[in-house]
């Protein structure tokens, strides 16, 4: 095996003035921009199946959240068919129940791919909670975002604030709304069939139908308060903090705006 | 038990002719899901089992269990069913009263130990050692506890006994409890609502003494084949909920159509009874038919769920009465302001930054 050694990483293998040539005469390059693309590169985070099950989720949540809500609190009521031909809540309600099941299914694939796929897949999952250091890096984070830190660290995977919204609000949230939505979807399925052998103890925990139905709501207007909160984060951190954010969720790359190892 | 007479002994007595007994036993097994060969089971147990002594006590209540029990719906019934049990004690029913009563309590209880049924109708007080329900000089509490010792099953009939009803409504003054929190150590079978319907009551006995068994129980202990179901799923209004057809007003067009009464705060999709299905007053009508929503009598804790007449249940945590949807939205509108300053901020902090560079 051939020994790498610094200068054989380094070393140019092609001309000086072949370096970049596209760059130069198509990308608007100028000189400061190939000095810097020159160092800077990405770290491969978020593997395809990562992704495709963030947007996944990112649709299910919406469809989910408002169908949700107008099963709660229904459109005025309409006529414009006899019942018979009319379907509103029906399909309201198959809207729900499918966006919740591709949900489910998308979550399950997600913890498996925990298992199987990079380091970075397995973040989402736990919180260093018994880590001082994590703590301390937390509280720099809030810091950060109370303006009283003049510049954020580097973070390849979530920062530790993010990292705790998204177990919260993901990890246990959407775990909290699938087990109380299958208990619901229980409800209907009836007594026996695979939801209420599954989740049907819950209705027996929480006794009251109505409970159920309230926790369920509770939990929808705590994702979409996560989801202002994430939306918001992600753009302003594409925009002020030293990695990108919003094409890492596109791409799975993240990318370092400097070569600053503080 | 033998000297005690069988069912078909009583009906006899009372003048029900053998063709009206076949016909109670055959609505009985329709009533409890059971198919036509069970018909001739029921005919054998009633003519060949002796009576269930039953003990029926009264706690905190209104009684209407027992108002609802004695209407029971088929003509035969509202004869038949008190003398189908050998209803050997019940306060509020019997001829005996004061220390004759007392006595037929004690009586039965050593006569049939461990094979009567206990019935109970509403619940005991806890607060001020059973002080607020006082039966016969003693706090009911005490009355219950002796009675369910050689009890071979108890049965809490209705809200109160089941769940607490309204004695047991928040803040709950004098503790009352339900009895399967009092009484820990006997199957106990629940019979909610708020009374629960006479014929729940009488196929409930019926399957009990027929089989000689508790009737299957869902996991609230429910009796499987009257409380498994959401009114919802059974309603005659169901496709006006499932087309978007709802009364807005008690007064509206959509009212008088009979459209789903969902939006006017009807609980019949999250309570579980046999209402739109057995309906009440020899199968009459039920609150829904008569325009108005279900107000969930058979749900735990029903009178806690905020306003009858409102969709979204109330939550009372939060110092106001606020349902999950005022606090989301007052969350979402919150959160949201602060984003839009955060972001304001950052903004100028950015800028700001940008001018100390130039």
């Amino acid at each position: 095996m051939r020994k790498i050694t610094d200068e054989r990483i380094y070393e140019p293998k092609v001309r000086p003035e072949e370096m970049l040539e596209a760059s130069r005469l198509t990308g608007d390059a100028t000189l400061e921009d190939l000095e810097s693309i020159r160092r800077r590169t990405s770290v491969y985070v978020y593997e395809a199946p990562v992704r495709i099950w963030h947007w996944v989720n990112a649709l299910c949540i919406t469809i989910l959240c408002v169908t949700g809500y107008l099963i709660g609190a229904p459109l005025p009521s309409m006529e414009f068919s006899e019942a018979t031909n009319q379907f509103v809540m029906g399909y309201m309600r198959f809207a729900h129940f499918a966006a919740g099941t591709v949900l489910s299914i998308g979550f399950l694939a997600r913890i498996y791919w925990a298992f199987v796929g990079n380091s970075h897949a397995r973040q989402m999952f736990y919180v260093p909670i018994f880590n001082l250091r994590y703590w301390k890096e937390f509280i720099f984070e809030l810091k950060w975002y109370m303006f009283l830190e003049e510049e954020p660290k580097k973070y390849i995977g979530h920062n530790p604030l993010a990292h705790m919204a998204m177990f919260t609000f993901i990890t246990l949230g959407i775990t909290f709304m699938m087990i109380t939505g299958w208990a619901l979807y229980a409800e209907g399925a009836g007594q026996g069939s695979l939801p209420d052998t599954l989740f049907g103890w819950v209705l027996g925990l929480v006794q009251n139908s109505q409970r159920l139905h309230t926790l369920h709501h509770l939990g929808m207007w705590s994702i979409v308060v996560f989801a202002i909160i994430h939306i918001y984060a992600a753009i302003r951190e594409d925009v002020m903090s030293r990695q990108s954010m919003v094409s890492t969720m596109i791409s799975g790359h993240r990318t370092f705006k400097d070569d600053r190892i503080e | 038990m033998s000297q005690i007479e069988t069912f078909y002994d009583v009906m006899r007595r009372q003048g029900i002719t053998r063709r009206s007994f076949m016909k109670y036993c055959s609505l009985t097994a329709a009533a409890l899901g059971l198919g036509p060969s069970f018909v001739p089971k029921i005919a054998h147990a009633m003519e060949t089992k002796p009576r269930t002594p039953v003990i029926w006590v009264h706690g905190l209540e209104c009684t209407c269990c027992s108002e609802s029990f004695i209407r029971s719906a088929h003509p035969l019934a509202k004869d038949v069913v008190l003398s189908m049990i050998s209803l050997d004690y019940d306060d509020t029913l019997m001829a005996a009263a004061g220390h004759a009563a007392e006595a037929a309590f004690e009586e039965t209880i050593e006569k049939y130990k461990g094979n009567y049924i206990l019935a109970v109708e509403g619940n005991p007080p806890l607060n001020e050692d059973g002080m607020f329900c006082i039966t016969g000089g003693k706090p009911f509490v005490e009355k219950l506890r002796h009675a369910a010792k050689d009890a071979k099953a108890i049965i809490s009939w209705g809200a109160c006994a089941s769940y607490g009803c309204v004695q047991a409504a928040a803040p709950n003054p004098t503790q009352a409890t339900p009895v399967h929190k009092v009484i820990t150590d006997k199957p106990i079978i629940k019979v909610p609502g708020c009374p629960p319907i006479a014929e729940v009551m009488t196929g409930v006995i019926t399957y009990m003494l027929t089989f000689d068994r508790m009737p299957e129980l869902d996991r609230q202990g429910r009796p499987a084949m009257f409380y498994s179901q959401r009114i919802h799923d059974k309603c005659y209004r169901r496709p006006h909920f499932d087309a978007g057809q709802f009364v807005e007003q008690w007064d509206d067009e959509a009212a008088r159509k009979g459209y789903c009464l969902y939006k006017m705060g009807c609980k019949g999709p999250t309570t579980y009874n046999a209402c739109s299905t057995v309906r009440w007053n020899e199968g009459v009508s039920f609150p829904i038919q008569s325009g108005h929503g279900c107000i969930g009598c058979s749900e735990d804790g029903f009178w806690d769920q905020h306003g009858f007449y409102e969709r979204v249940t109330g939550i009372k945590q939060f110092g106001i009465e606020a349902t999950a949807d005022q606090i989301g939205f007052a969350t979402t509108a919150v959160v949201g302001g602060a984003v839009a300053v955060h972001a304001a901020a950052s903004a100028l902090k950015r800028a700001q930054k940008k001018t100390e560079e130039a």
